[in-house]
């Protein structure tokens, strides 16, 4: 039980940072960190207790893992950077228009 | 913007060479050891990144030219192409023996095509982000 | 106006962990025969030794198409927004 308290904590703080902080980079680096959370937890669903990890060259044993969950989360991470990526130039093009990353101080105008 | 001091530029520049040649690493053997085309392709993204933060943009751009894109579009093309020639004519392997054994590179078909084409794609993908996130924060 | 929104993430973070806490205990899956039939068969069918990277490549292998398309419009996406058209 222990295992799976860290990727719930890791969402937790996510959370945190994306309802209470008001920078823009903060809020993009709470996104990250929900992402994260999420992948850690998906992993250690395919836990075997005692097992290596499953490749065959020069194995000790082939008691191994789950290898599923390992192929499914390549294309999660790969989708979470380019979320970061897109959510960056917007941070960028914020900046340029309104001259601040505070993200209480623009509103739409008109 | 301010210029990088001589320290930081010569570490950048040793240390390129070793950072391109592990990550190409990682993409050939991708079939053997843990690695494969997206990991490969992410490290030798980051030996781009360190060039571009020690160097500034101009100098890397005029290394690299603007014509990224449409070899972007060209690697994807190819990849899709692998991936049809793969589904049609079966994957083809040779004899591997069974169980656990110190692994030999010319194995498993046309998994190490692919694995070089993803390698590449990664690469080009993440430094055209780079370098258009690099030219819009500079004013 | 903080503490209700800050009592609402309290009641979030502890709905996750009783969650998290009745599933089953970690190290133990129960009945799963699709990753015994890849790791029992990988080696003879595919001929890699890494049984991550041939199901990456080899079993799922279209699902590597689409995200290849998906960094590739990222990419496209990011080029967009920086450019501006001139003139006109």
């Amino acid at each position: 039980m222990i295992l799976y308290a860290a990727p719930m904590i890791l969402i937790g703080l996510g959370l945190y940072a994306i309802m209470f902080k008001r920078n823009l980079i903060k809020i993009v680096i709470g996104v990250g960190l929900i992402g994260a959370g999420a992948n850690l937890f998906f992993i250690t669903l395919g836990y075997r207790e005692g097992a290596v990890a499953p490749i065959f060259t020069m194995a000790p044993s082939t008691h191994m893992v789950l290898p599923m969950p390992q192929a499914a989360i390549l294309t999660s991470i790969v989708i979470g950077v380019a979320i970061t990526a897109l959510m960056l130039s917007f941070a960028v093009n914020y900046y340029k228009s309104y001259g601040t990353l505070d993200s209480a101080k623009g509103r739409l105008k008109g | 913007m301010k210029e990088m001091s001589v320290i930081v530029k010569t570490l950048a520049k040793l240390l390129f060479p070793f950072t391109m040649m592990f990550g190409l690493y990682l993409v050939i053997h991708g079939h053997l050891t843990p690695g494969g085309g997206f990991q490969g392709g992410a490290v030798m993204a980051s030996g781009l990144a360190l060039m571009l933060v020690a160097y500034g943009r101009k100098r890397v751009v005029k290394k690299t030219g603007e014509t990224i894109l449409p070899l972007l579009g060209l690697v994807l093309f190819v990849l899709g192409s692998v991936e049809f020639s793969n589904f049609a004519l079966g994957s083809h392997a040779e004899a591997v023996a069974f169980g656990p054994n110190a692994g030999a590179l010319l194995t498993a078909g046309t998994i190490p095509v692919f694995s070089l084409g993803v390698g590449i794609e990664v690469l080009l993908g993440l430094g055209l982000i780079l370098l258009m996130l690099a030219m819009g924060v500079e004013e | 106006m903080r503490y209700i929104a800050l009592a609402a993430l309290l009641v979030v973070l502890g709905f996750l962990l009783l969650g998290a806490a009745q599933l089953h205990p970690a190290g133990y899956p129960g009945k799963v025969l699709m990753d015994d039939y890849f790791i029992n068969n990988a080696q003879e069918e595919t001929g890699s030794n890494n049984v991550v990277t041939s199901i990456v490549f080899d079993y799922r292998g279209y699902d590597t198409l689409g995200e290849a398309t998906v960094l590739f419009t990222a990419a496209v996406g990011v080029t967009m927004l920086f450019t501006r058209r001139r003139g006109k």
